[in-house]
């Protein structure tokens, strides 16, 4: 605005002739200092201008670092309760993988495992195929459904390309009164391994009495109840489950109602800050109908049989765990046993067989295993397990021919087995495990196996 | 059926009468409860300050102690992730339930340091949320006190006016003992420590410390020889002046480093019942900082 008025001024002095020569000097002159002052002027407000910025961006610098070292103390009120960022997956359930494998050696084929006294499980009981071979890959995926449920889905791929629903279930969460419910496909809460996963195994194998008795782990389609009781640190949890019986020793019906039924009790504690303890007694009573195996019969030709009838299972459970001051970083000892008792009632019917056709059967059979892992530095365990079994009695009414059932042949399978596992991290761990299996009347078994653990994803639980 | 219904009837004629029943997650939360709630309150621990918050287990016990809380007291941003869940499933108990005013989560009433800019397991064991160790620093247990006052007062109406009281009381006595810590605490200033787990960010930034590096090669991965190495050589270019674990730690590592560089290992309790002398939130304090003010003065 200046500078305009100032050319302005020049060009009407300039467009005035009459001046003589030295006035024109005198302008000229003038004119020069006028422009010398305004420039000078205008420096200054440049020069000023830009000093207020830097000024301001000082301010607003000095201003972060006070948030940033926002002296705590000084906010008198509390800060008020953070919000969750929203995002569109924030919803997304958790989700988890467990990725394993195995390299076994054995020196009997697995596919001629059996145990021998008991009637075949059926489940996946035999050891894992020698060589290499992966193991169960599991996807967990668990979130709650509203306030009032959560819902957990555990997908299982076995080696062999097989996929299996291993639970989906929904659960309560909060009912009160120490009450909680459970709907869906789930693992029974009978005995203390039942519910574990596979993959949270001390051993790579589960004990000989849950692959005889309940075909390594019983989940069955139904509804669970349980309740707590009021007590004050001594834990006193009794349950009942109905179900479908579409799990070993049950076998599905076409019938409405329940096939399966069980009752569970748990009592546990703390003996002191280093020791506690839970000791359980369950019961699995079901039904059966045409609960097949095969077989041979008296003359070596293989033969079909079918079982109907009731099949009760009681289970007694008891688990010790001792870690100093209750810290398991460094070292922890974990004494752990079940005892399992099966009774039998009904008929077997062979198909194939040379002289028998139908006839009772009843059963009274037992076993039992007791284990123990000690961590003696961190991240290393070894631990030992022994399993003992008796076939007990078995009574084959008229129209059987104990000849034509060779596996129920009276024996007392028992296997011990040692391991050693390191645990880099929470998520993974690597174990060697050799155990002598004499589950067979014939030979005794050799087996080693080499096993990786994983765990991707959300944070798995850690159990008691 | 009608044992079952006789039980339930006296269990809730029974706690109708009784005080407030608190499970607090860690001891620090416990205390505090203990602090504002007197004689309303009956409080349990889940954990002791010689057991690392991260690895508990669901034991039967916190199990029954869940079923038979009005109030839980914890940490939150994820510390309890491995063993919480489980007991608030299992408990069957309405009131503690995520979002119920008996669930308290002290990391909702502080502002979070260490909040990692990406989450990987490869990085060990971090927190979404942030560092969640927030009991280290006493303006810290200041802002949840006040918050746990008004819960206290939302469970229990009927004791509110007591526990406002109380809370008054505390706040002053807190305040004065922050004031004395600090005048304390003033020769710590960008003393530079090095530390075994990262339990200690709130610590540092309230006294001013300068943790130079932790033993742990990530956070809640154990150190071995070759990280505990690397921090050897690190400390010789940036010199620290004293090494600093929690009781819970395992003693080797940080034995390890000193014998290799004649630092002193001070071992702080990080909350109520680490040590002797933190037999109360006060006292955990009076001995974190004594502690390391014995040990800057051995360093001089």
């Amino acid at each position: 605005m200046k500078r305009t008025l100032i050319t302005s001024s020049i060009l009407m002095m300039l467009g005035t002739p009459a001046y003589a020569a030295d006035d024109l000097t005198a302008i000229r002159q003038e004119i020069q200092q006028m422009k010398a002052s305004y420039e000078a002027r205008i420096q200054q407000l440049e020069s000023r201008l830009a000093q207020t910025e830097a000024a301001t961006k000082q301010a607003d610098k000095k201003a972060e670092q006070a948030d940033t070292k926002a002296d705590l103390a000084s906010q008198v009120a509390a800060v008020a309760a953070q919000p969750a960022p929203s995002r569109e997956s924030a919803f997304n359930p958790a989700i988890s993988l467990i990725l394993a494998g195995t390299a076994n050696h054995s020196s009997l084929s697995p596919s001629t495992y059996s145990i021998g006294g008991f009637i075949p499980s059926g489940g996946e009981v035999a050891p894992n195929a020698r060589g290499f071979s992966l193991g169960e890959s599991e996807l967990a995926i668990s979130a709650n459904i509203d306030p009032d449920y959560r819902g957990n889905f555990v997908l299982a791929m076995a080696p062999d390309n097989t996929v299996g629903i291993e639970n989906a279930f929904i659960q309560t969460l909060g009912l009160g009164y120490g009450l909680s419910a459970k709907a869906g496909r789930f693992y029974s809460d009978i005995g203390y391994l039942n519910k574990i996963h596979a993959h949270a195994w001390d051993f790579t194998d589960a004990p000989l009495v849950y692959k005889s008795f309940l075909g390594n782990q019983f989940a069955d389609d139904g509804v669970q109840v349980k309740w707590i009781a009021p007590t004050d640190s001594l834990l006193v949890e009794l349950g009942a489950e109905i179900g479908s019986g579409r799990s070993f020793p049950a076998t599905t019906k076409d019938k409405n109602g329940s096939v399966a039924g069980a009752l569970f009790a748990h009592v546990g504690g703390d003996y002191d800050e280093s020791n506690s303890w839970r000791a359980g007694l369950s019961y699995l009573g079901v039904g059966a109908q045409d609960r097949s195996y095969t077989d041979v019969d008296a003359l070596g030709a293989p033969t079909t049989n079918a079982f109907s009838g009731k099949s009760k299972t009681l289970i007694a459970d008891f688990i010790w765990k001792w870690a100093p001051n209750g810290n398991s970083t460094v070292n922890s000892l974990k004494i752990q046993g079940e005892y399992m008792r099966r009774n039998e009632d009904g008929d077997l019917t062979c198909t194939g067989c040379a002289t028998s056709t139908t006839g009772t059967l009843a059963t009274t059979q037992s076993g039992w295993y007791l284990q123990t892992v000690y961590q003696f530095m961190p991240h290393w365990r070894v631990g030992l397990r022994h399993d003992s079994m008796s076939s007990g009695s078995v009574v084959l009414g008229t129209g059987l021919s104990a000849a034509d059932f060779p596996i129920l042949a009276a024996y007392s399978p028992s296997r011990n087995t040692v391991m050693m596992d390191y645990s880099p991290s929470e998520y993974s761990r690597f174990r060697v495990q050799y155990a002598r299996d004499a589950s067979r009347p014939t030979e005794i078994d050799n087996q080693f196996s080499l096993q990786y653990i994983t765990s991707l994803g959300a944070h798995g639980a850690h159990t008691f | 059926m009608k044992l079952l219904l006789a039980m339930l009837a006296l269990t809730s004629s029974v706690s109708a009468h009784a005080a407030l029943n608190v499970l607090a997650c860690e001891p620090e939360w416990g205390a505090l409860v203990q602090e504002l709630g007197g004689d309303k309150v009956k409080v349990s621990n889940a954990t002791t300050a010689l057991q690392d918050p991260h690895r508990i287990e669901a034991r039967p016990s916190l199990i029954a102690r869940a079923r038979n809380a009005d109030l839980l007291v914890c940490t939150g941003a994820e510390l309890e992730i491995g063993w919480l869940p489980i007991l608030l499933r299992d408990s069957g108990n309405a009131a503690i339930q995520p979002g119920q005013a008996g669930n308290f989560e002290a990391t909702r009433y502080v502002t979070m340091l260490e909040k990692p800019l990406r989450l990987d397991r490869a990085d060990g064991d971090v927190h979404a949320a942030g560092n969640p160790h927030i009991q280290t620093d006493p303006r810290n247990i200041a802002l949840v006190a006040d918050a746990l006052s008004k819960t206290l007062a939302t469970v229990d109406a009927t004791n509110g006016a007591y526990y406002q009281a109380r809370y008054a009381d505390f706040k002053l006595r807190w305040q004065a003992a922050i004031s004395r810590w600090e005048t304390q605490a003033a020769p710590l200033k960008g003393t530079t420590i090095v530390v075994q787990h990262k339990a200690y960010p709130y610590l540092e930034n309230w006294l001013g410390l300068k943790q130079v590096a932790t033993l742990e090669p990530k956070p809640g991965v154990d150190p071995s020889v070759a990280s505990l190495s690397a921090v050897l050589a690190k400390i010789k270019q940036t010199p620290a002046k004293m090494i600093v674990r929690s009781a819970y730690n395992d003693e080797r590592p940080a034995d390890w480093l000193a014998q290799r560089t004649n630092l002193p290992v001070v071992v702080l309790a990080f909350t109520v019942g680490g040590t002797a002398g933190a037999s109360n939130l006060f006292g955990l304090f009076d001995d974190t900082i004594s502690r390391l003010l014995a040990a800057d003065k051995a360093a001089k």
